[in-house]
């Protein structure tokens, strides 16, 4: 079965300027995004994630630009498009974005209903009474307790989970095919983390749009995402479903990051973690980027850039330890037994979340 | 332990004993409350807590918990209205309320602390040798010039940086290497108790552990107490070992952190292992989060919570009701583990 493409970006680089110095940030990224799926991309902070979903809603710094590629949305090449009028029926109306920090998304001068209305009124030309009820009942929709009464409050009357909630209502007003999250649990906590996630995939399945979804922490990627893509110093380096990435991962960089989850530490042995800064882009990457920080780094890798290997019809990796003229290399042992180690660390905790729920007192 | 009667047993009546040595810190009946005008709102409510020589005691609840103030009321940021917090090991002093002010002085270099957000708690327009040598500086504690550059040069190795870094500022650095100038300008001070204020929550995952180890590794060569304050219970499992749970200002559950896993007996202890995001997609698609809900208790004023032990070392807030609930929950734990 053809799934139908929604997003195609091809060869697209970025740049940005600055000093008078050019900067590649993204670089050559091929991608297809699939109608109805959350993908989701992860990386470090300045791997070039959030710059690269910036490019298909036209939010780049006023400092950057698309140098190269294209990004085709139904038919339009969004890296050609430049004016502020292009972008109105696309941006926010048909992809729309949730930031990671709710409090900077929403505007402390106005009342949640107001800007919660703003969007239906200007989007879908509707009156203001017709407004406020649309409104309401998306607040109740992103479960907002008491939506009537707390149309009137404003953003700092409410808690950092609730305002997440009231950017994702706006998000949802216009109806939008693709949803961008950038980081929006990061701020968050565990508890409210959970339930933000819990919310955006049962809306998903109600509206059919699709996620596009950044983030640092694989733990949450396992949680929401059907297909992955990892980033590091503005390329993907790795891409392919849930599943090859947690199970099959074959790139260096997507091991360390499983490797260092806190999750799947034990007293016992040092955490591990990934040596090293991420590229600052500030002179030209020679080779491969991650070669400087990687255990496994072979002398190829310093002087050439290494392919995307395909591994599969869905995975994908770029690094030359696919390559056949490679020596082999063992996965370090915590990844390896991943799924054994999860049974391992969290049994018991398993069995706590299957019945936990109902192991209520009377 | 006085257990084999079935007699409950509250935290209070085996803790606070005069002279434990092994005790560094005690809460005791400690309360703490913001003024505003007329409205009094009390954040902390009688809380007993003893932290022992040596742990990593992990300190895990939601926003708005109080866990934050805790740590600051011992460093007396915040001052207590109630109640009171004592200190040492062999000799015993009482540091919250009113003091001499030499001896808060003297606390100060006992206890440090490192912060959450290091871009915020790093002074912009020092560099990094005079932000970790301030506390040098405002004590004393060198000769002369040559010491002084020696000390800051063998901590600044220590935590993985490199002397030639001293002349920079904050800015020219990344996340993981301010937290660990923060970790630094703590450790110089040569401090027998740290808190860490959520010190990786600002982090990517992926340098989160550079930090958790180093903080292990100085509890392990010079023996530091350390208060761990987070909000991810899976962070604190790793690092702690005693881990205690708080919701809205008061203790639900002190358990050694591996129990706390094995055995989790509080609903809101359960409702935080089930929001851990566990990196296998198999687990996590399928996963229910458990939602706590405060109402969920029948506390009534003839039998009213009271923070119990259910088993040596594990201490629930629950009831009578529930404290014979909990009991049965790990005897039969303790029998299916034996059949198996």
């Amino acid at each position: 079965m053809e799934k139908k493409k929604i997003l195609e970006v091809k060869n697209l680089s970025v740049g940005f300027l600055s000093h008078g110095k050019k900067m590649n940030v993204i670089r050559d990224i091929n991608l297809d995004v699939y109608e109805g799926e959350t993908l989701a991309i992860v990386g470090e902070s300045g791997s070039g994630k959030s710059v690269f979903t910036k490019t298909f809603t036209g939010m780049l710094d006023a400092n950057g630009y698309i140098s190269n590629g294209s990004i085709m949305f139904d038919g339009i090449d969004l890296a050609t498009l430049k004016k502020p009028k292009d972008w109105l029926g696309i941006r926010g109306k048909r992809i729309a974005t949730i930031f990671q920090d709710p409090m900077t998304s929403l505007n402390p001068l106005f009342s949640i209903g107001y800007q919660i209305s703003e969007v239906l009124r200007i989007h879908h030309k509707l009156s203001k009474e017709e407004a406020k009820k649309e409104a309401i009942n998306l607040l109740k929709k992103v479960r907002i307790p008491d939506a009537e009464k707390r149309f009137n409050d404003y953003p700092f009357q409410y808690s950092g989970g609730m305002r997440q909630r009231v950017v994702i209502a706006i998000a949802l007003a216009c109806r939008p095919e693709i949803l961008i999250c950038d980081e929006p649990t990061t701020a968050l906590d565990v508890t409210v983390q959970a339930q933000i996630l819990d919310l955006i995939k049962e809306l998903q399945e109600e509206y059919k749009w699709t996620t596009i979804f950044i983030t640092h922490d694989l733990g949450v990627v396992a949680n929401v995402a059907d297909r992955v893509a990892v980033m590091y110093g503005g390329q993907i380096v790795e891409y392919g479903t849930v599943e090859d990435i947690f199970y099959r991962s074959a790139h260096p960089y997507t091991w360390a990051l499983l490797a260092s989850l806190p999750q799947l530490g034990s007293k016992e042995d040092p955490l591990s973690y990934i040596p090293g800064n991420p590229p600052t882009f500030t002179s030209e990457i020679i080779g491969d980027a991650f070669a400087i920080r990687n255990k496994y780094a072979m002398r190829i890798d310093f002087l050439i850039e290494p392919p995307m290997f395909k591994i599969s019809e869905t995975h994908s990796a770029k690094t030359w330890l696919l390559d056949p003229r490679a020596p082999k290399v063992e996965k370090p042992a915590i990844i390896k037994n991943l799924s054994k180690r999860i049974e391992q660390v969290s049994n018991e905790l398993k069995k706590e979340i299957e019945n936990g729920g109902e192991d209520k007192h009377e | 332990m006085n257990n084999k009667d079935n007699t409950p047993v509250k935290y209070v009546d085996i803790h606070h004993k005069s002279n434990d040595r092994n005790v560094l810190v005690s809460f005791q009946n400690v309360r703490i409350s913001f003024k505003h005008g007329i409205y009094e709102r009390v954040i902390i409510d009688d809380l007993n807590l003893d932290i022992y020589k040596g742990e990593i005691l992990g300190l895990v609840g939601e926003s708005g918990s109080g866990k934050t103030t805790i740590g600051r009321a011992l460093i007396r940021i915040i001052p207590t209205s109630g109640g009171q917090i004592v200190y040492g090991d062999e000799e015993k002093e009482v540091i919250s309320g009113k003091i001499k002010k030499d001896r808060a002085r003297n606390l100060k270099t006992k206890i440090q602390m490192i912060f959450q957000d290091p871009s915020a708690s790093l002074n912009d327009r020092s560099n990094v040798d005079y932000i970790i040598s301030e506390g040098l500086r405002a004590f004393h504690l060198y000769k002369d010039e040559a010491e002084r550059l020696e000390k800051v040069e063998k901590m600044i190795r220590r935590v993985g940086l490199s002397p030639e870094h001293l002349k920079r500022y904050p800015h020219e650095f990344s996340g993981g290497q301010r937290q660990r100038i923060g970790i630094a300008r703590c450790m110089i001070m040569n401090p027998e108790m740290i808190i860490a204020d959520e010190p990786i929550s600002a982090l990517d995952v992926s340098i989160r552990a550079q930090v958790l180890n180093l903080i292990k590794e100085f509890r392990d060569e010079r023996g530091l107490t350390v208060l761990f304050i987070a909000h991810d219970l899976s962070v604190v499992k790793y690092i702690s070992d005693r881990i205690a749970v708080i919701y809205q200002g008061k203790l639900v559950e002190l358990c050694p952190a591996d129990r706390l896993f094995e055995a989790p007996l509080h609903p809101y202890t359960k409702s935080l292992l089930s929001a851990i995001p566990l990196p296998d997609p198999s687990i996590e698609k399928k996963k229910k989060v458990i939602v706590y809900n405060p109402q969920q208790h029948n506390y009534t004023e003839e039998d009213p919570a009271d923070f119990y032990e259910v088993e040596p070392h594990h201490y629930v807030r629950c009831n009578l009701e529930e404290l014979a609930h909990y009991k049965t929950i790990l005897k039969s734990m303790k029998e299916g583990g034996k059949s198996e």
